[in-house]
């Protein structure tokens, strides 16, 4: 190499050329260029199944490509496992589960890379250098705390530290933010920039727009498998990114006409319910939903919203109060009587509640009628039904996946969502309790679920919607109820809420006229 | 994502070669296993300075060599299905059934006591087609019940199937032993050994051909085999046991009630258990010994493990361990070969299937990509 291509490419630090990745019946990636400058922060969106995740994993060495090279600062390097991505410097932080609960902080920071003095783990100095990592980038963590201890956005933190421990120069985030707070997305965006500043590079993939251009300094879009294209966020807007990725307009805001309500179809009174760890999280909570309305549960995560979902639909005991369902006393009975009265329910946690991983789309495509006409009869189940059954939805919900018979876990982040709504939402049902419906999902399918959202409204459905996005919320609900610590701070009309009011709401502030007029 | 067409809509063609794809699949790994299990053998009989060649010809005459070879792998078969279907039904269920040797005592014992006594505490005879429904059925119960009370316990109380299943084995075997010994004791004087008297004519299955030990109990099993498969995969019952144990939460979710679920698996593993022992009773041996049975509970895990956890897997392990139990003896006669021999390499295979790395590193087989997959998330 010569001395003038070396100055040339000094800051370009990772590249992919003509990376193909080929599933079962899949094209995942085709033919994929992306490129990676020292000191950037670089935005990867695209629709559900674009590819995105794939292609992160062939960086991060855990899928092999079927085609293409990748080259770290100007050279070809091959990346067979994780082990190797961590020495060449990349490191990726994905969502859940990647930390050991019950070792403190700074035990699963090392783990795999154990600093070992003697016989002895060498703790110390790694809490030395846990410290010295959090102060440089703002990444505020404890190393001698308990990982299950720690909120969600923490624990990410620990994830990103733990990355740097190993002295990544690349780091890789998928969907980051699809399970933070408000507050925890702001410091993430800090600590990339932090890390940025300092020369590290980083990856970012999110479904969310506004985030993109909130800290990305170039965005890269996919679709079906390849590039679509590289844009600045100054050069472009939240509308032409959602066409670039859905490949037509998007109409990113709900129409919907006033609500008709009717009859009363969930009233909750004076609900108490505990957390695993015997906290009270729901502290007398009590609302009602009617028939025709969309009643939205604001909140920052974290204020019981999860417990008080559970709690009404059969998943946890409450302590004490009342839950009447479409005129059934359901309180504390099991999930199956509850979902018999004509309720559905989109958990918030899908790998956990809502899938049975292996379980191939069709049989997670019933997962909740497997036993009831015409699915099953005189308890023999009907495959022809159930085939017909996921044909229909996969087309009519537009679930990405080489065929039905694939087991759910093949399927992309999005998409494994997309399989759980259909389900919920193609049975007659009165009662819809929908948590976070749509997270994780691209504009173009969270488009088609609100329309679907909206047209069940209008059908004379009630709907409980729990969700983070402030926005989402404000686009469905009918009527708006904050949740703070457990508490339903207040319930507004849909028409006069306003941003700012329910983000004090949301802060725990309550106006002093409301604080009299309210309950 | 493009998806190419002859995917999406399966035709039978494509639908018979996945099909055939994915069993080759899931046997590589097992017969990989049996071969890289059988070259250590060879190295162990050489090492004891006996020739392999001659010790696995021995092995393989033993066991399908002849007519009277044949018949006698699928003696020591059967048993084998039935207990290695009932730990493969527990493990669908996420239950791991270690009690199947007890199970499989008690249903031997109740189906024998039956047999022999019934009748005369009744003070009547029983037709054939009334008592051996009645012994085998009662093996079943007898089963099912040593079954479902550790699956009760986990259900009400959460105390692990291991330890409970292991536990109620320890009284199973005891009862079995104090039974055989004393109040079931076969009276006729020349007996020394605990067994009881033999069954009543009336409740013995006839073989199927003069002369050779092969009886009804192995056609059964391959019949039970198909109800098995029935059962998991096209029954809602089935699809219950399968969701519970791939994913209790999502059972639980979806209103499966998964503490029911759980006693439904475990007294159908232990009936299945059961049922090994009432044929061994019913079928062939026409009494209970203490000693005929011993192990058969215990193999069934490794055969369940072998058989990947499905019935036509169970059946293909069920016939190899048979084979090789049967083989080892001929092969002991002619080589001088200790049948230990041949448990080692059992215990080869299975160590093999259950850490299958091994396998794949000595052949170079990538796994499943699947496996490698880290991210469980928001992320997917
Ligand atoms: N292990 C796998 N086996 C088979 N197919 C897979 C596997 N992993 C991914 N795919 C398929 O590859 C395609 C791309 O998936 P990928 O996870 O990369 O999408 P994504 O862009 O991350 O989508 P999302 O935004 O929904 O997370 C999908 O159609 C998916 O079904
Ligand atoms: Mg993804």
């Amino acid at each position: 190499m010569t001395n003038d291509q070396m100055t040339h490419e000094m800051s370009l630090v990772l590249q992919t050329k003509g990376i193909t990745k080929r599933f079962p019946g899949v094209l995942a990636n085709d033919h994929v260029d992306f490129d990676l400058y020292k000191g950037e922060i670089h935005a990867l969106l695209g629709e559900n199944g674009a590819g995105k995740t794939t292609l992160m994993n062939i960086i991060y060495g855990l899928y092999r490509p079927d085609a293409g090279a990748i080259f770290l600062d100007g050279r070809p390097v091959d990346i067979r496992s994780s082990k190797d991505a961590i020495a060449h410097g990349i490191g990726m932080v994905h969502q859940h589960f990647m930390l050991i609960p019950v070792f403190t902080v700074a035990e699963n920071i090392m783990l795999g890379s154990e600093t070992v003095r003697g016989l002895m783990l060498d703790q110390r100095s790694v809490a030395a250098r846990v410290r010295e990592l959090s102060h440089q980038y703002g990444l505020d963590v404890d190393p001698d705390a308990y990982v299950r201890d720690l909120p969600v956005g923490v624990q990410q933190r620990v994830e990103i530290v733990k990355a740097l421990y190993r002295e990544a120069d690349i780091l890789i985030l998928d969907e980051p933010t699809a399970v933070l707070t408000p507050q925890e997305v702001e410091d993430l965006f800090k600590v990339i920039r932090a890390l940025a500043d300092r020369g590290k590079s980083v990856i970012f993939i999110t479904h969310k727009l506004k985030e993109v251009f909130a800290v990305a300094d170039r965005i890269t879009v996919m679709r079906d498998g390849r590039v679509v294209g590289t844009v600045r966020p100054q050069e472009t807007n939240e509308a032409q990114l959602a066409a670039m990725m859905v490949g037509r307009e998007v109409i990113l805001k709900v129409e919907k006409g006033p609500a008709h309500p009717g009859e009363e179809v969930l009233r909750v009174e004076n609900l108490h319910v505990f957390d695993d760890r015997g906290v009270e999280t729901v502290r007398g909570v009590s609302f009602f939903v009617r028939a025709g309305e969309v009643l939205g549960i604001a909140g920052v995560q974290g204020n019981g919203q999860t417990e008080l979902v559970e709690a009404l639909t059969g998943l946890r005991q409450p302590h004490s109060g009342k839950v009447v369902m479409l005129e059934h006393d359901v309180t504390g009975k099991s999930p199956r009587s509850i979902i018999e009265t004509g309720m559905a329910h989109i958990p918030e946690d899908r790998q956990r509640y809502g899938l049975v991983l292996p379980f191939p789309v069709t049989d997670n495509l019933v997962l909740c009628t497997y036993y009831l006409p015409p699915f099953a009869r005189s308890g023999m189940l009907n495959h022809e039904a159930i085939d017909e059954n996921s044909r229909e939805l996969v087309r009519k919900f537009d679930v990405r996946t080489p065929s039905p018979y694939v087991p759910v876990s093949k399927l992309s982040g999005g998409n494994q969502q997309k399989v759980i709504v259909a389900r919920e939402l193609s049975r007659p049902i009165k009662l819809l309790i929908a948590n976070q419906p749509t997270r994780g999902l691209d504009v173009g399918s969270i488009e088609y679920i609100h329309k679907v959202i909206v047209r069940m409204r209008d059908a004379g459905c009630g709907v409980l919607l729990v969700s983070a996005e402030l926005d989402e919320i404000m686009a469905l609900s009918d009527r708006i109820a904050v949740m703070y610590k457990g508490q339903i701070m207040d319930t507004l009309s849909a028409d006069e809420a306003t941003r700012e009011q329910l983000g004090l709401l949301m802060a725990g502030v309550k106006e002093e006229q409301d604080a009299i007029a309210g309950q | 994502m493009s998806i190419s067409a002859d995917e999406s809509v399966p035709t039978t063609k494509a639908k018979v070669l996945k099909t055939l794809k994915s069993a080759i699949n899931a046997v590589l790994i097992p017969l990989l296993a049996v071969f890289t299990a059988l070259v250590i053998g060879a190295l162990i009989i050489k090492a004891a300075g006996g020739g392999p060649l001659d010790a696995y010809k021995g092995l393989f005459q033993g066991a399908l060599g002849s007519l009277k070879a044949l018949s006698e792998t699928t003696v020591w078969a059967t048993p084998y299905i039935f207990a290695g279907l009932a730990v493969a039904l527990a493990f669908k269920g996420g239950l791991f059934n270690i009690g199947a040797e007890g199970q499989l005592a008690l249903g031997a014992v109740a189906a024998a006591w039956v047999g022999y006594a019934l009748p005369d505490v009744l003070g009547v005879t029983l037709p054939a087609v009334i008592h051996v429904p009645l012994a085998v059925g009662a093996g079943m119960l007898a089963g099912a019940i040593w079954g479902a009370i550790p699956g009760w316990l986990k259900a009400r109380t959460g105390g692990h199937e291991v330890i409970n299943t292991i536990m109620m084995n320890y009284i199973a075997l005891n009862m079995t032993s104090f039974l055989l010994n004393g109040p079931m004791k076969d009276p006729n004087p020349l007996n020394v050994v605990a067994r009881t008297p033999g069954i009543a004519e009336s409740a013995r299955i006839p073989p199927v051909f003069p002369g050779l030990r092969f009886h009804w109990g192995f056609i059964l099993a391959l019949l039970v085999t198909g109800i098995v498969w029935w059962v998991l995969w096209k029954t809602t019952l089935g699809f219950e046991i399968r969701t519970v144990g791939a994913n209790p939460d999502a059972a639980r979710y979806a209103g499966v009630s998964v503490s029911r679920t759980i006693v439904v698996t475990m007294t159908l593993s232990g009936l299945l258990a059961g049922l090994a022992g009432a044929i061994e009773v019913t079928a062939l041996n026409y009494r209970h010994e203490l000693g005929f049975s011993v192990g058969y509970g215990f193999d069934a895990i490794a055969i369940a493990l072998l058989g990947k956890v499905h019935p036509l897997g169970v059946v293909l392990a069920a016939l190899l361990f048979g084979a090789m139990r049967n083989g080892a003896t001929r092969m002991q006669f002619l080589t001088q070969i200790p049948v230990d021999v041949i448990s080692v390499i059992q215990a080869l295979i299975l160590l093999f299937v259950a850490a299958d790395a091994i396998i794949r590193w000595i052949y170079r087989i990538r796994a499943r990509e699947e496996r490698v997959v880290l991210t469980r998330g928001w992320g997917g």
